[in-house]
């Protein structure tokens, strides 16, 4: 049965905007409602349809009375924060975080027509440590359960809304584990980061990155909401690649620096409002992390259309790279056809001088002589 | 005077096929412009543990050839015990203060095994935790020893190897050379079985005299967290120079493969029948060695 009346927290960004838009050309979803703390931008209000947006805060019990009087059925919470700099610093990314999931899911138990919640997690709830598997699956726990940040407070809010469904057994949960999104029109993290022209990664680390392309985390997110799939799935692209890859193949520069350097160049960065490097983002960066996405084909139905090199492949269409991959690829063409001219012509010198040096080689098949 | 006799030549026998050959110099040149732009734009795969074929295969185990025909002139025994197609877990004692006993095995299983085995290494978390050595690692193929990793590998058909003497083996005295040291907690056992994988035990000899570690600095290893910091005759006394590790004789043998299947995965389960196969392998290694040692006529021979 499909929702009829959806709730959109975190609307006014791409991902989530995107979300209400899809839903809201649906015709068997009868109202999308979307909220967010800022007013969506005029580009994303134009494609959000018929979304009504409401500008309300989830900290705010105001949310409650949203969920009630509009007879939400489904509720996709998405207004997580992943950096603090998106949200004016760490107190409030976590204050938004933690209180604000907590705030709504307050809401959701006390409304009988809540039957269905939808969660944008993170696969950073495994953490990244020297310690873990080279793949997660969703039964597996962090090896070294991270300390602070987007992980920690993905983490606590993966475990209230466990709390909530046992509370609300009636209502249908579904987490999902994404991977790091990348794509031409999303911003996250990742995609701030690999955009600078030199990148500094942590010198002796090459991290495993699995990505998502957006058109992906879009198709599994609108199936979320409108199937029926309840539990836990890691939701990312088929195959890896190492940072040094990335960086390579996005015609970035690498500069490698010591971790302990990369640190306060981090800090530097962050005052600068450029990237962020926090502690945990290092880790993710020194060691990566790679999920098992049986699931998601087989139980949730699912299958990504871009692997993480289609998608980016996809992303590298729109940065210009400052070391062209056709420039390299030309030059070494170049070099190469110099060579083999060059070695064909001493192949030929040699072979006449070796000719008048040397007798012929022995004709083929011949044996040493049997006696009778 | 007799008369003379044709004796037929017979050239239909045996078709000639011309010799393969080194390739001409510019075929190299050129080979070596292809990888740098590979490496620089980035197209190679690599796979989920971080394994980058492109470089083990044109870096790493050139790199490691000549200590392996040249500096060790390591011989390879048995390896048709090894399968050619499928996964098995290899299980070797560990020695030599520094692992370069794994390397070395892996070159044995590329470079001798007719399929050109690739060799996954399980390491301990320390190996991924310092930094260039883990990163490494990883690319040549190593991944974390955890069951998690073990199985995921074996029910990928790959090779798997594993030391489970771990540092207690490594990191031994050299007055102990040759003597296996408890076998972890038989958690490759249970690997194994789970996947219903043959253990194929493999024998290592020479390694133990590379590196004789005569003491060990406990302090400093506790300063810099490192498991032992090893005291040989030539290091730290001689500097980098004591790195050069000792030219011993090199003798790696692969024991008839161990079958699990027929246990059935719930046989995992049962620790006696875990205990007794760990002590079965363990067994079977250490009269291997003595068996090598027999062999050898000298250490440096």
């Amino acid at each position: 049965m499909p929702p009829a009346v959806v709730l959109v927290t975190g609307v006014s960004r791409w991902l989530g905007g995107a979300l209400a838009a899809e839903l809201a050309r649906d015709p068997a979803v009868e109202r999308v409602i979307g909220v967010d703390t800022v007013p969506p931008s005029a580009d994303l209000l134009r494609s959000l349809g018929r979304t009504e947006f409401v500008r309300a805060d989830i900290r705010n019990p105001l949310i409650g009375k949203v969920i009630s009087t509009a007879a939400v059925d489904t509720v996709v919470h998405m207004n997580i924060s992943s950096t603090p700099a998106g949200s004016g610093g760490r107190g409030p990314m976590k204050e938004l975080n933690v209180i604000g999931t907590m705030q709504l899911l307050a809401a959701c138990q006390r409304a009988p027509s809540v039957r269905r919640l939808v969660l944008k997690s993170t696969s950073a709830v495994y953490g990244a440590s020297p310690r873990d598997p080279a793949v997660f699956t969703e039964t597996m726990q962090a090896r070294r359960v991270p300390a602070g940040g987007f992980a920690k407070d993905s983490l606590d809010i993966e475990g209230y809304v466990r709390s909530f469904s046992r509370r609300r057994p009636d209502v249908g949960v579904a987490a999902l584990r994404f991977t790091n999104f990348i794509g031409p029109r999303i911003d996250s993290v990742l995609t701030g980061f690999l955009r600078m022209p030199v990148v500094p990664t942590a010198l002796g680390y090459d991290a495993r990155v699995q990505l998502l392309h957006e058109a992906d985390a879009l198709g599994v997110l609108t199936r979320a909401t409108t199937g029926d799939f309840t539990g836990t799935v890691n939701v990312g692209g088929t195959g890896t690649l190492l940072l040094s890859q990335v960086i390579r193949r996005l015609g970035r520069l690498q500069l490698p620096v010591p971790s302990p350097a990369l640190g306060s160049l981090g800090r530097l960065t962050r005052r600068f409002g450029f990237v962020d490097y926090s502690p945990e983002q290092m880790r993710f960066l020194n060691f990566g992390r790679v999920v098992d996405t049986t699931v998601l084909r087989t139980e949730f139905g699912y299958t990504p259309r871009y692997t993480t090199e289609a998608a980016l492949a996809d992303y590298a269409q729109t940065v210009s790279p400052v070391v062209p991959p056709d420039l390299i690829g030309e030059l070494a063409a170049g070099v190469e056809e110099v060579v083999s001219r060059a070695g064909s012509v001493a192949a030929s010198v040699g072979s006449t001088v070796h000719g008048r040096l040397r007798p012929a080689p022995a004709a083929p098949g011949l044996r040493a002589v049997r006696d009778a | 005077m007799p008369e003379a006799r044709v004796i037929q030549l017979r050239p239909d026998d045996e078709s000639h096929v011309p010799p393969a050959g080194e390739p001409s110099w510019d075929e190299q040149v050129v080979g070596g412009v292809e990888f740098l732009r590979r490496r620089l734009t980035g197209e190679y795969a690599t796979d989920e543990f971080g394994f980058d074929p492109d470089l083990t295969d044109h870096v790493l185990l050139p790199l490691l050839r000549p200590l392996f025909r040249r500096w060790f002139r390591v011989e390879t025994h048995g390896i048709e015990n090894v399968p050619t197609s499928g996964g098995a877990l290899v299980v070797a004692n560990h020695s030599g203060t520094v692992p370069v006993d794994a390397l070395m095995t892996t070159v044995a299983l590329h470079d001798d095994h007719p399929a050109q085995r690739r060799f996954r290494l399980l390491g301990a978390d320390l190996v991924f935790d310092l930094p260039i050595v883990g990163e490494f690692a990883r690319k040549f193929g190593a991944t974390l020893a955890c069951s998690e990793d073990a199985e995921r590998l074996l029910c990928g058909d790959e090779l798997v190897g594993v030391f489970p003497e771990g540092f207690k083996g490594i990191g031994k005295p050299f007055r102990d050379r040759y003597t296996l040291q408890r076998f972890g907690r038989g958690g490759f056992v249970t690997a194994a079985l789970r996947t219903g994988k043959p253990i194929v035990p493999c024998a290592i000899v020479g390694a133990e005299e590379i590196y004789p570690m005569v003491g060990n600095a406990r302090t400093v290893a506790r300063l810099l967290g490192l498991p032992y910091f090893p005291i040989t005759p030539t290091f730290p006394a001689l500097g980098p120079l004591g790195l050069v590790p000792l030219p011993s004789k090199w003798l790696i043998a692969f024991g008839e493969p161990i079958e699990t299947a027929s246990y059935g995965p719930a046989a995992a389960e049962d620790p006696m029948l875990v205990f007794n196969l760990t002590d079965q392998v363990r067994e079977t290694i250490q009269q291997s060695i003595y068996q090598l040692l027999l062999q050898r006529s000298s250490v440096f021979s």
